[in-house]
């Protein structure tokens, strides 16, 4: 039996009443991921091979770095991704993280996010697996009542 | 009839899929299962139930539905990952919003008993 894919793949999902050009821009804009990924901004041209980073609330640190390995607005999203706010998940080898949109009917679209590629990236595994539920929740509450989860 | 939102049974505006998956013993147990371990196939988990293939897969259903496991291909095989968000969800919406006021009356009751005091 596959011990491999245990703590090297995890997956969620969320229903959002919101279009998937709405979600895009709550991905991709510093207005809105300062609102429920954990204060960050993003930071990105969103190129193939451009840089994708997550700042500090007061941008003074490099919380997240990475680089785009696909861009298809507003359906796909997959990026690399270090982990830099913690020191034993910064040691750690570049993971992937992919958010893809498909709207479905009546006005709501199915949001998921796959963060593999973490073979050698166990600490970082660890650690995101309680943070993807609460920014996913964040991110539906923010678009469905223009409300972030925390103050 | 203007129960609308009542008739809405997708995820995204309705609690009760997932209310109605928790309530199930054999899918409270697999959840419990993909917790342990995530991104299982069918077979594996069927092997830790006495309960026909149909069967197991008919709950995996109900529980993808609801939005609590989330399935994704990989090559020949199908694989279930424990999706958490609709369970945040709900503690936010129904626990959170009790707890807090509990945890605010007794601030208030402290704050009352050290003022008298």
């Amino acid at each position: 039996m596959s011990t491999m894919t245990e703590t090297t793949v995890q997956v969620y999902n969320v229903f959002i009443k919101a279009s998937p050009k709405q979600i895009w821009e709550a991905i991709t804009k510093p207005e809105f991921t300062s609102r429920y990924f954990y204060g960050s901004h993003v930071e990105s041209t969103l190129e193939p091979g451009a840089a994708f980073r997550g700042w500090s609330p007061d941008r003074e640190q490099l919380w997240t770095d990475g680089e785009v390995l696909e861009s298809d607005p507003p359906r796909k999203l997959s990026y690399t991704w270090r982990a830099l706010y913690d020191e034993t998940t910064a040691a750690e080898e570049p993971s992937r993280v992919t958010w893809e949109i498909e709207l479905q009917d009546g006005g709501i679209s199915k949001l998921t996010v796959v963060h593999d590629q973490l073979e050698h990236a166990p600490k970082t595994a660890e650690n995101v697996a309680g943070g993807w539920m609460y920014i996913l929740s964040g991110l539906k509450t923010l678009l469905e009542t223009g409300e972030p989860l925390q103050g | 009839m203007t129960g609308d939102r009542l008739v809405t049974y997708h995820p995204s505006v309705n609690d009760d899929p997932v209310f109605k998956a928790l309530a199930d013993p054999t899918r409270r147990f697999l959840l419990d299962r993909l917790f342990e371990r995530d991104g299982r196939t069918l077979t594996e988990l069927e092997s830790e139930l006495e309960m026909t293939r149909f069967g197991v897969m008919k709950h995996l259903r109900v529980l993808e539905d609801a939005g609590l496991v989330a399935a994704r291909r990989s090559g020949r095989e199908k694989l279930h990952y424990l999706n958490p968000v609709p369970i945040r969800l709900i503690h936010d919406r129904w626990i959170d919003k009790y707890t807090e006021r509990r945890v605010s009356a007794l601030a208030d009751l402290k704050h009352e008993l050290e003022e008298t005091a």
